[in-house]
C-alpha cells in the first residue's frame, strides 16, 4: 500500500466573541490509498473541522498551531498543505486532488444551476478538458453511480431530484475529477435506510474501481462497521481510539468507545437494557484537564484523570487507545 | 369500542388538494394517509416506523386532530370521556387538547429563546387554566420536573443553556405537564447524539410506565422502536403495510417492505458486510401513486395481480396483519 495522507499534530482553536476555543487538539492519523477511514464521533467532538482541515476549509477565525503538518503524497511529490495560502496555490488540493461530499445533497447543489452546468464547470476548472467532453464525462459518471437517464437528469437542476439521486449525483460531481482522496461528511445521514444502504453500497464499488483513499465522517458506528477498514473515534476534539474496524468494534478499549456500542440500540437482543452515558458533552468552553473523558467516565483510574493528558497504548499493533486504564504499569 | 382501546381509526384517510387540474371531474390530491384502520390500545408504547413520504407524521397529526380528516372515523376513549375526532364540538376540541399532547422532533426550534425553563412548561396548563393560583401552577412544573430530571436551578435558566439532551427533557415536561392520556412522540430522538438518546428513550419508558400514559412513538430507526415498542406498525406510501406485536414482527416480519427495511439496517459486525436484502429505486412520489399495490415497483415478488390489485391488510388472530399477496406462500420456502 503507498501512503496517501499524513495528519500530525493537528491542533486547531477557533477565535470568538466566549473566548479561544480548541476545537481540535493534537490529532494524528495516516490513511493508505484505497483505505476507508471512519471518523467516529457525537456533535461537536470535532470531527468536521478535522476532516475540513485537511482541505483548509475552515473559516478565517481559525488558528492551527504551528506543530501542525499535513502533508498529501501525490505521483509528483508531496504537497504541505498548510503551507499552501493563495486559492491558486489551493486549487490543486480542493476539487482537485481532494474531493469533499456533505450531509445535505440539496445544500450544497446551485439551486439556480443545472446539475449538468455543475459538474462542466469544475471539470473545465480543474482539468483541461472543452465544454463537450466535459459533458460527456458527466453524463457517464451520471450514469455510473446508477443515475437512470443520465442525459435527462444531466439538464435538470437539484430540486427535481429525489434525495437519494440528488446524493448521487453529489457523488457522481465529486468523483469526476479522479480525485485521491474523498472526504464523506455524513453523506448518509439525510437518507432513508433504504437508500442509505445503497448508497454505501455504491461508495465501496467506488473506492474498488478508483482506489482512492476516504475520510468516511459519520456519528453511525453501524455505518462505519460496513464501510470503513479502520476507525477513529473522537471526543472533544481528541482522538480517543483507534485501529482496524474489527479490533474497535470487536474490542472497544476506551470507556467512551464502549459507552457508544452500549449505547446503540441493537435488533438481535430486544432484551439488553440501553445504557445511556451519563452527562452531557461539555462545552468546548470548557474542556475539562486531563483526559477530556473524565467529567463522564464510569473507569475513573485516579487523580491522574483528571491532571494528566493521556497517551496512546497499544493493545495489539493495529490498535491504540488514550486512556490511563492501559497506562505501563497500571493495574487493569 | 373495546375497553382496552385507546385510539381507534377507522378508514382514515388524509388528503391534501393539489393546484391544477381540470375545472370539471375530481380535482388532484395528494393521499398523504389512506384507509388505515387502527387500534392503539390503553398504555402501549405504539411505534409508527417509515421512510421519508410514508405518511407516518401526518397519520400522527390526524390523531391528534391536528390534520384534516378527510374520510373515516377516530374514536378515542379513555374511560373518562369519549369522543369521535371527526365531530367534536369546540368544547369537546378544548378536552381533547389537555389530554393529547406532542413530543417535537427539533429541540433547539421547538421552545422559545425568550421564556425561562419555568414559563415554557407552565404555559400549557396556564393557557388551559388548568390551575387556580400561582402557586399551584410552579406546584405542578416542579413536580413534572423533577420526573423529567430537571431540578429547581434548571428551571430559572434560559434554553439556550442547555445541551441538546436536556432541552429534549424540558419539551417532555412541557407535553405531559397537563396530564395526558396520549401522547404523539414524533421522532423525539432522531436529532438527539446516540449516547444522549439512551437516555431520553429509558425516560419516556420511565415516565409512560408511572403516569400510565399511551405513546404513539414516530421514528424512522427500526432498532429505536424494536427496543422502546410493545406494539409496531409499519407505513408505506400512506397505507400500513403491517401491524404485530413487537417481537412478533421483528423476529418474523411477513411483508417484503418490513424485510427489506429490516436488512437495510447497518449491522455492527464488521463481517456482516453485503448480506443485507437490497431494495431498488426510491418511494415513489406520492402525487402519482402506482396502481395496485404500492411497493409493487420495488418488490422483487412483484407479479401481475401485485400491479392490479392492492392488497388489504388482513386481520389475524395472533395480531400480527400484513398488506400483501403473497406472503403466506413467501414465509414457506
Amino acid at each position: 500500500m503507498t501512503r496517501l495522507l499524513d495528519v500530525e499534530n493537528l491542533t486547531l482553536q477557533f477565535d470568538t466573541d466566549e473566548g479561544r476555543i480548541t476545537a481540535v487538539d493534537n490529532v494524528s492519523f495516516t490513511l493508505e490509498a484505497g483505505e476507508v477511514m471512519g471518523l467516529v464521533g457525537e456533535s461537536g467532538s470535532g470531527k468536521s473541522v478535522t476532516a475540513k482541515s485537511i482541505m483548509k476549509l475552515n473559516p478565517s477565525n481559525a488558528i492551527y498551531s504551528d506543530k501542525t503538518k499535513v502533508t498529501l503524497h501525490l505521483d509528483d511529490g508531496p504537497v504541505d498543505i498548510m503551507s499552501l495560502q493563495t486559492s491558486t496555490d489551493l486549487k490543486v488540493i480542493r476539487g482537485g486532488a481532494i474531493s469533499m461530499i456533505f450531509q445535505e445533497p440539496m445544500a450544497s447543489f446551485a439551486p439556480a444551476i443545472t446539475i449538468g452546468d455543475q459538474m462542466v464547470e469544475q471539470l473545465q476548472i480543474h482539468t483541461d478538458m472543452n465544454a463537450k467532453r466535459a459533458q460527456e464525462v458527466s453524463i457517464e459518471m451520471l450514469d455510473r453511480v446508477g443515475i437512470s437517464d443520465a442525459g435527462t437528469r444531466f439538464k435538470q437542476y437539484a430540486f427535481e431530484l429525489s434525495g437519494g439521486m440528488r446524493q448521487r449525483a453529489m457523488i457522481a460531481m465529486a468523483l469526476s475529477t479522479k480525485p485521491k482522496l474523498l472526504i464523506a461528511d455524513e453523506p448518509t445521514t439525510a437518507l432513508d435506510v433504504t437508500i442509505q444502504a445503497q448508497v454505501i453500497d455504491l461508495m465501496k464499488d467506488l473506492v474498488k474501481d478508483f482506489g482512492m483513499g476516504i475520510v468516511f465522517i459519520t456519528h453511525d458506528l453501524g455505518v462505519i462497521a460496513q464501510t470503513a477498514d479502520k476507525v477513529a473515534v473522537m471526543y472533544l476534539g481528541r482522538l480517543v481510539e483507534q485501529g482496524a474496524v474489527r479490533d474497535v468494534i470487536r474490542n472497544p478499549a476506551h470507556p467512551y468507545t464502549k459507552g457508544l456500542i452500549a449505547a446503540l440500540p441493537q435488533l438481535d437482543d430486544l432484551d439488553v437494557p440501553l445504557q445511556a452515558i451519563p452527562g452531557d458533552i461539555p462545552s468546548p468552553l470548557e474542556r475539562p484537564p486531563g483526559c477530556v473523558f473524565n467529567t463522564r467516565c464510569s473507569a475513573i483510574v485516579g487523580d491522574v484523570c483528571s491532571s494528566a493528558i493521556p497517551s496512546f497504548s497499544k493493545i495489539t499493533d493495529s490498535h491504540q487507545v488514550a486512556c490511563h486504564l492501559y497506562d505501563e504499569g497500571a493495574s487493569k | 369500542m373495546s375497553e382496552d382501546v385507546l385510539i381507534e381509526a377507522r378508514d382514515l384517510s388524509v388528503h391534501y388538494p393539489l393546484r391544477g387540474g381540470s375545472m370539471f371531474g375530481p380535482k388532484p390530491v395528494v393521499k398523504a394517509v389512506e384507509s388505515i384502520n387502527l387500534d392503539i390500545g390503553k398504555g402501549s408504547f405504539f411505534g409508527l416506523v417509515g421512510e421519508s413520504g410514508s405518511g407516518k407524521t401526518t397519520l400522527g397529526k390526524a390523531l391528534l386532530q391536528a390534520a384534516p380528516i378527510t374520510r373515516g372515523t377516530v374514536g378515542y376513549n379513555d374511560g373518562d370521556v369519549a369522543f369521535d375526532l371527526t365531530k367534536l364540538t369546540p368544547v369537546e376540541l378544548k378536552e381533547y387538547r389537555k389530554r393529547a399532547q406532542l413530543i417535537f422532533q427539533d429541540p433547539y426550534a421547538a421552545l422559545s429563546p425568550r421564556m425561562t425553563v419555568r414559563d415554557i412548561i407552565a404555559e400549557p396548563i396556564e393557557v388551559m387554566g388548568l390551575t387556580s393560583s400561582r402557586d399551584e401552577t410552579d406546584a405542578r412544573v416542579r413536580e413534572i420536573a423533577a420526573k423529567c430530571r430537571l431540578n429547581l436551578e434548571h428551571l430559572r435558566r434560559f434554553p439556550h443553556a442547555f445541551s441538546g439532551g436536556q432541552r429534549q427533557r424540558i419539551s417532555i415536561a412541557r407535553a405531559l405537564v397537563s396530564q395526558p392520556q396520549f401522547v404523539v412522540a414524533d421522532e423525539s430522538v432522531a436529532a438527539l447524539d446516540v449516547s444522549i438518546q439512551a437516555d431520553v428513550l429509558n425516560l419516556l419508558k420511565e415516565i409512560q410506565q408511572e403516569m400510565g400514559l399511551t405513546f404513539l412513538f414516530i421514528s424512522h430507526d427500526l432498532s429505536v422502536v424494536a427496543h422502546i415498542c410493545d406494539h409496531v406498525a409499519v407505513m408505506y406510501l400512506g397505507r400500513l403495510v403491517e401491524t404485530a406485536p413487537t417481537r412478533e414482527l421483528f423476529s418474523n416480519p411477513r411483508h417484503p417492505y418490513t424485510k427489506a427495511l429490516l436488512s437495510a439496517i447497518p449491522s455492527l459486525d464488521p463481517d456482516d458486510r453485503g448480506k443485507a436484502q437490497k431494495l431498488e429505486g426510491e418511494i415513489p412520489s406520492p402525487t402519482n401513486q402506482p396502481s395496485g399495490c404500492k411497493f409493487h415497483t420495488r418488490c422483487p415478488f412483484v407479479t401481475d395481480h401485485c400491479r392490479k390489485v392492492e392488497p388489504i391488510l388482513q386481520h389475524s388472530r395472533d395480531g400480527h396483519e400484513v398488506a400483501c399477496h403473497r406472503w403466506e406462500e413467501l414465509m414457506t420456502p
